[in-house]
């Protein structure tokens, strides 16, 4: 894991103490709400239906226990007990009084830990592939050039007060799993012809209002040149990208409405001016191997072992059996395994933990995995590395505290956004829904049945649950006073992105679970064999017979 | 008719202008305004709360009177009033009860 140095202790220590100051000026009435706003935000805290909420960035989704026990700590001592882990890697804790937030961020950089471009028109958290560094189909560890990216972008001049906020996401294997192409900037990290790392580099792609696929305008990017061609996407966007117009404002409006071609000659005339200039920001081979140094993978000793121990564990025990199947993803060294834990238990809230859920996973990443945790875009918590031979002890221990939900990728792994339970900008619930859809397809086996199913429901269209590329997606709208849920079908946030399209009229709170439950037995019955899986199969049929399925003689009017 | 909500600058908390000119804890006491000069009155008191850094946020709600008490019309204000539907032991509707229901 990266550690702080000097430099970064130096300057979470300065912002904490600024945030202090700010908000104990704010307190004693000396700054206004209209001149706190935005520094607030600044520091990850918003304003929202209930309290304050507190977004803590977590760099790439990467955690140590000491960090996970941190958070549990907060939680408990400052917030009510629980933290909801979020689509972007990120954590946000939902009661925070704010006379309280400069000390739960004092006590958050003891740990390495910050609040800082959580909010804003800046940079983002920059996010990766969950299983980063433990993948067996991966070229390169992703985040040390997300760490990179990371201390480049901490409080750049130039690129603070962007249009609009700003997203990177980086993978470093073929199947693509931190969803880059829904990015502002999403970068693949592959090798050329010679072996030599570099990227391929994907611009103008995310959700909201006017959902894109990003475009990819370098099919290969030098490594040492991350940064300057990054420097000249950001200067094209800062440049051109419209301030007039918020629901306009990203940079996937700016490719819409330039081209991809005319907008990839602006940045590579940029790139190529900066080359000349003297801003050049190529990065020296010896500090970027000295960054990947402190993502080396941990020694992972010989523990052929689990091989035979997992074969017996896995007879005795049919729950073990259907965690490992679901649960448990290959290493790419032989002996070991990454393991998501389900934070979608059936009828739970997804992407809740308690803080003693948090102690319990600090622990046993502690013992079992190296002392490392990641949190996934889809609201889970992995175990990177795991040896097979205690595979069954983590269970066992993760059964204690009531997460063995062996539902990963399945229909009942639902991303879901806070809506309207918790945001202030959310015209409907999005996490009753997903209790309610979790609760129907709870049984095992009808979920094994149904396969492989991505389903996402935003409460508003800022789809912050990425419904706009769930196989089933479900956005939750207010009409006429109430909630009403549109659905579309057939998105996707892999390496075959796709934008799913809306079947039909909406449903109401009443009505939705039944209508997800029509579309996923259409699936059943349409599909070719149990191998197609529901996008495939979507792909294969188009909306028609879901439409059927959903709006009978109505559909065929239309 | 209306009523005028805001959440406290401490801490968040939601609260509802109450008939004494205080802000309340829950929607209960919220005062209601029936006509455009109780509006006019009320506006006037969320913005001493602003200036004297009480509250922030200040925003009239559209009620309607059921058996006597005043209930939001948009399920967002509803929400707020008691506390997630998801989470019925957080918020409002577990530390006040049936004064949060709305």
């Amino acid at each position: 894991m990266y550690r702080y140095d000097e430099f970064d202790h130096a300057f979470v220590a300065e912002r904490v103490a600024e945030f202090r100051d700010q908000a104990e000026r704010r307190l004693a009435g000396e700054l206004t709400e209209d001149q706190f706003k935005p520094l607030r935000l600044m520091n990850g805290v918003y304003l929202q239906l209930h309290a304050y909420m507190l977004r803590i960035a977590i760099p790439y989704g990467t955690l140590s226990s000491k960090q996970l026990r941190m958070l549990a700590h907060i939680a408990r001592t400052y917030d009510k007990g629980y933290g909801h882990f979020t689509t972007r890697q990120n954590i946000q804790f939902n009661w925070p009084a704010l006379k309280d937030i400069p000390v739960i961020l004092e006590e958050l950089a003891s740990v390495e830990m910050h609040a800082i471009q959580t909010s804003g028109n800046c940079i983002r958290n920059v996010t990766a592939d969950h299983f980063a560094g433990a993948a067996v189909d991966e070229t390169a560890d992703p985040r040390p050039y997300a760490e990179i990216l990371r201390q480049w972008s901490s409080v750049h001049p130039e690129f603070s007060y962007l249009p609009r906020k700003f997203k990177i996401a980086v993978t470093g294997a073929e199947h693509d799993r931190a969803a880059i192409q829904t990015h502002d900037i999403g970068l693949h990290v592959k090798k050329d012809g010679d072996g030599k790392l570099g990227f391929a580099v994907y611009v103008g792609g995310g959700q909201g209002r006017t959902p894109m696929v990003a475009k990819r305008i370098r099919d290969f990017l030098p490594e040492e040149d991350l940064l300057t061609y990054t420097t000249a996407i950001m200067r094209v966007y800062n440049l051109h990208g419209r301030r007039d117009n918020k629901y306009k404002a990203r940079i996937k409006i700016l490719v819409h409405e330039t081209g991809t071609e005319e907008l990839t000659r602006q940045v590579e005339a940029e790139f190529a001016a900066l080359k000349l200039s003297g801003e050049e920001l190529k990065l020296p081979d010896a500090d970027i191997r000295a960054i990947e140094n402190y993502f080396a993978p941990p020694a992972l000793a010989e523990r052929a072992e689990g091989w035979a121990s997992v074969v017996a564990e896995r007879k005795a025990d049919a729950g073990f059996d259907a965690w490992l199947r679901r649960n448990v993803h290959e290493h790419r060294h032989p002996d070991y395994a990454s393991v998501t834990i389900s934070l979608k238990g059936i009828g739970e809230v997804p992407g809740d933990a308690t803080d003693a859920q948090m102690n319990a996973i600090a622990d046993l990443a502690e013992r079992f995995a190296f002392d490392e945790i990641r949190v996934s875009h889809e609201q889970n918590l992995i175990l990177p590395h795991v040896a097979r031979a205690d595979l069954k002890a983590v269970y066992d221990a993760l059964v204690a505290i009531g997460l063995h939900t062996p539902n990963a990728g399945l229909v009942t792994d639902i991303i879901a956004c806070p809506g309207l339970d918790y945001c202030a900008l959310a015209n409907a619930r999005s996490i009753s829904v997903a209790q309610e859809i979790s609760t129907r397809f709870g049984a095992q086996e009808r979920q094994e049945e149904i396969g492989d199913l991505k389903i996402k429901i935003s409460g508003c269209i800022n789809a912050c649950g990425h419904h706009h590329v769930g196989h089933i997606g479900i956005l939750g709208v207010e009409k006429k006073g109430t909630e009403l849920y549109q659905i579309t079908l057939g998105g996707s946030a892999d390496e075959n992105t796709s934008i799913g399209q809306i079947v039909g009229r909406g449903f109401t709170a009443e009505e939705i679970t039944d209508a997800i439950e029509t579309v996923v037995e259409t699936y059943l019955a349409n599909r070719a064999d149990k191998t197609e899986d529901f996008l495939a199969a979507y792909r294969r049929l188009g909306a028609a017979p879901f439409k059927e399925a959903l709006y009978g003689t109505e559909a065929r009017a239309a | 008719m209306k009523i005028l909500t805001a959440n406290r600058l401490m801490d968040g908390e939601a609260v509802w202008l109450a008939a004494d000119h205080s802000w309340a804890e829950t929607i209960a006491h919220a005062d209601v305004a029936t006509n455009a000069d109780a509006e006019a009155r009320m506006e006037a008191i969320g913005a001493q709360g602003i200036a004297a850094n009480l509250v922030v946020d200040v925003n009239f709600v559209d009620v309607e009177l059921i058996d006597g008490k005043a209930v939001p019309i948009r399920l967002r204000e509803r929400i707020r009033a008691a506390g997630p539907t998801i989470r019925r032991d957080l918020g409002k509707q577990a530390a006040h009860g049936a004064e949060s229901a709305a």
